[in-house]
């Protein structure tokens, strides 16, 4: 009956981008006309709602919910600034096992009946229950990680995990690539990171590391609703792909302004 | 393209950063995969024994199954002794009863 599309980020590893990127396609989404649920799976952890900028608003969270405190319209969170996304917090004072893996099946069922066209959860770091409880509602994954060995590592299992789980095909986001640093073979490209964790990953998108990203997470403006920020950019093409469109992969490696190459020119003279 | 033919010319290639991030990965990656779990091992040993025993009596006990990971390769290692070949093929899962007639 109902066609949302649940989506788990998740990357093993911490610290690779995982609530960042689900708070800029949940933004994004949104802005694009998608009835967006964001919901953060990390119990204990709570920081989506920081990074939406929507900290002082919340009053029950997931837990309530589930342990009957509240009912789940009254913990989804409405962005004033966008209307159509709303945000399901985690508790703070509470840990992992303060929900099951039948409850978060229940809470996404629940928020499909409520219309919601995207569910985006935003899954802890790691590989134990937050884990499991994270993806057990999920249909898809989307798999973030970033150009370095250990995230990569973290990620190829992940993608094992998630087999097991029985999530097939997920998508892979490169987060924080550095052109030039690629470019200088210094840094793992995206086709390298491709070809080390083989074909049981497609490539989703590529996010340019972008010093954007901590002034909006500063403010809790995700830069997806920033025009000129190049990871906003991304996030953005990244959130039209996942509602079927094809964007070509953004050119990353060009130098954009005239007083860079000029830059540029006169340093390598 | 010609900075590249320049590099290998002068052997420089593949001590990039990114190249040796690469290998190391693949290298990690490839043993990370063939971590095979615990039962899955136990039963792969059972079923070794199963096959085998129809050709040669095995020392049971001392027959070890595991995986080696040389430098650039994982492998499947059995080390097995046999007591004696058997002088006609035995149909029957032999071990499961020769395992109880041992037990009683």
């Amino acid at each position: 009956m109902s066609t949302a599309k649940v989506i788990v980020i998740t990357s093993g590893k911490g610290g690779v981008g995982k609530t960042t990127t689900t708070a800029n396609l949940g933004m994004a989404l949104a802005s694009m006309g998608e009835k967006v649920a964001l919901l953060d799976a990390d119990i204990g952890l709570r920081n989506l709602d920081l990074v939406l900028g929507l900290e002082n608003r919340i009053v029950y969270d997931i837990v309530d919910v589930v342990e009957g405190r509240c009912k789940l319209r009254q913990a989804v969170i409405k962005d004033k600034r966008m209307q159509n996304l709303g945000l399901l917090p985690a508790a703070q004072t509470r840990d992992k096992s303060a929900v099951t893996p039948e409850q978060m099946i229940q809470l996404v069922a629940d928020l499909q009946e409520e219309g919601y066209t995207f569910i985006l959860i935003d899954c802890p770091a790691g590989i134990e229950q937050g884990f499991k409880n994270a993806t057990a509602g999920a249909n898809q994954a989307i798999v973030v990680t970033n150009p370095e060995v250990s995230s990569v590592r973290d990620a190829d299992r992940i993608v094992g995990l998630l087999e097991a789980q029985d999530i097939q095909d997920p998508l892979l986001i490169v987060n924080r690539l550095r052109p030039k640093m690629v470019k200088n073979n210094e840094m793992l490209g995206v086709e390298d990171v491709q070809e080390v964790l083989g074909n049981s990953v497609k490539l989703l998108g590529i996010v340019p590391d972008d010093e954007s990203i901590i002034t909006s997470t500063n403010k809790g403006e995700p830069a997806s609703l920033t025009e000129g920020s190049k990871a906003g950019q991304a996030y953005r093409n990244i959130a039209r792909r996942l509602r079927g469109e094809e964007v070509p992969f953004m050119n990353l490696e060009e130098e954009t302004s005239f007083l860079g190459k000029l830059k540029k020119f006169f340093v390598a003279g | 393209m010609f900075p590249s033919f320049l590099e290998k010319l002068l052997g420089k290639s593949d001590t990039s950063a990114k190249s040796v991030a690469k290998d190391r990965l693949r290298l990690v990656l490839m043993h990370d995969r063939a971590d095979i779990p615990a039962p899955m091992m136990e039963e792969m040993r059972k079923e070794l024994l199963t096959v085998l025993s129809k050709y040669v009596e095995i020392d049971e006990a001392a027959l070890e199954v595991s995986l080696d990971r040389a430098d650039d390769t994982v492998a499947l290692m059995a080390n097995i002794p046999i007591r004696r070949v058997r002088p006609e093929k035995v149909e029957a899962p032999a071990v499961e009863a020769e395992a109880g007639a041992a037990a009683k």
